[in-house]
């Protein structure tokens, strides 16, 4: 037997989970588990209490409301990537499940658990921070909301309170003529991003009005490339603005070196997959007129 | 450390058993029932030779507590077929030699089997995305993918 001990509390609902969460200092939380278990069995991570949210069914649930999309924290990756409904509101994040994981892995691991365990190389933090969307957070104080883009404090770190828990995921529905696209490099395919790139791009009328960019592998948690964005807001698209917008990516970034792949390597990257990002995003535009 | 009682159906048998909450699946399969037909390779979700299906769907078990599988429909290998009643997959893993040593084909029959009833006619592109999560170090794929054609097609002919 791998992980350490831990004491284990099957909460059946929302209101349980959320008491043993304020019962229990040491309490981590359990939803699919795809990435604690094997920190555990590495004892990379040793928790005092897992708290088991399988049981919350009614944190599982994909909906169109008004004017935004609402994900279940405990909806599985499998469930998202082949939602008509998150195709249709959100189309990044159906893009961005073309590079997530293992059917094994997608078919356990939950859109929640996987924004609150932050690995810098994950995929739905960037789509999370491109999008829009505001994460709900619930303690027996209340309920809590985070954009996004505070969400990600750092290195396997959220804006998460010790007896807080994320219950949903609302990302305002993608325009209707707003293009997007995800980008990643990854050694095999299913494997963490080397470097991967979120974007969104607004031009009604040829030249770009609005511009979101978020880049994943480039430091300890999902960054917006405010520099890229500059440079490609006020635009006319073509191929000497799209480079321009790629080199001011790549300049604005100072990734890491690891086994797998060197800052410089990572660099070039974000400038391919910028470019590339861009202009797949303003291929899927709707232009007017 | 309290022991949790929990009740899990595999390959159609009922077990009640106690275990240790950090008991993994993969070892509640192994030790305490002892259908070791499931393998465990790396045993933190990188190989995929401990997959089974839990409720139909293909999981790792390495990386699932035996107690979330309170109450669930669990398949092992040994559920799949037998020596003497051999399912199509294992029937064309054998004839088109999709395995050498043994040790990834548990995990790559059951991922097979849940792409083929979802896609009876998976193309070798298809095949080879739905195993791109299972390592196999002998066959270099090649013999793996092509039983697996081999037995969507012995399967499609059987449902007509």
């Amino acid at each position: 037997m791998k992980p350490a001990p831990f004491d284990y509390v099957r909460a059946e609902n929302v209101g349980e989970a959320l008491s043993a969460l304020a019962a229990n200092a040491e309490a981590q939380v359990l939803a699919g588990g795809q990435s604690l278990i094997a920190m555990m069995n590495l004892r990379l991570a040793k928790p005092g209490c897992l708290i088991d949210i399988n049981r919350l069914s009614d944190l599982d649930y994909i909906r169109a409301e008004g004017d935004e999309l609402a994900l279940g924290a405990l909806t599985r990756h499998t469930a998202a990537a082949t939602s008509p409904v998150v195709a249709e509101f959100c189309p990044l994040m159906t893009a961005a499940y073309g590079f997530i994981a293992h059917r094994a892995v997608r078919n356990r691991g939950t859109v929640g658990g996987n924004l609150c365990h932050a690995d810098p190389s994950s995929e739905n933090p960037a789509v999370a921070i491109a999008s829009g969307a505001t994460l709900v957070l619930n303690s027996v104080d209340g309920e809590r909301r985070v954009a996004a883009e505070d969400f990600f404090l750092g290195l396997f770190e959220t804006a998460t309170g010790q007896n807080e828990l994320l219950t949903e995921i609302r990302i305002p529905k993608a325009p209707a003529n707003q293009g997007w696209s995800f980008q990643e490099t990854s050694t095999r395919k299913g494997d963490f991003a080397l470097v991967g790139i979120a974007a969104t791009l607004d031009c009604p009328d040829g030249a770009c009005t609005d511009a979101r960019i978020v880049a994943v592998g480039v430091g300890e948690r999902a960054v917006r490339l405010d520099a890229a964005e500059t440079a490609i807001t006020g635009a006319a698209i073509d191929d000497a603005s799209l480079a321009a917008a790629a080199q001011a990516a790549r300049d604005s970034v100072d990734p890491p070196s690891d086994f797998h792949a060197d800052s410089e390597f990572r660099r070039d990257l974000v400038f391919s997959l910028t470019k590339r990002a861009l202009s797949e995003a303003y291929g899927r535009c709707r232009k007017e007129g | 450390m309290d022991s949790v009682k929990i009740t899990v159906t595999v390959n159609g048998r009922r077990h009640e058993r106690e275990v240790e909450p950090r008991r993994l699946l993969s070892d509640f399969i192994r030790e305490d029932l002892r259908l070791t037909g499931t393998h465990l390779g790396c045993e933190h979700g990188v190989c995929g030779s401990c997959t089974i299906l839990m409720n139909g769907q293909t999981t790792r078990s390495c990386l699932t507590f035996a107690v979330m599988a309170d109450g669930a429909e669990i398949t092992t290998i040994e559920g799949l077929g037998s020596i003497e009643n051999m399912h199509p997959l294992q029937a064309a893993f054998w004839e088109k030699h999709g395995l050498q040593c043994g040790f990834c084909t548990p995990g790559m029959l059951m991922t097979a089997l849940e792409l083929l009833r979802e896609n009876p006619s998976a193309n070798r592109e298809e095949i080879r995305e739905a195993l791109s999560g299972n390592l196999c170090r002998c066959t270099g794929y090649q013999t793996i993918v092509e039983s697996i054609e081999a037995a969507a097609e012995t399967m499609r002919g059987a449902d007509t």
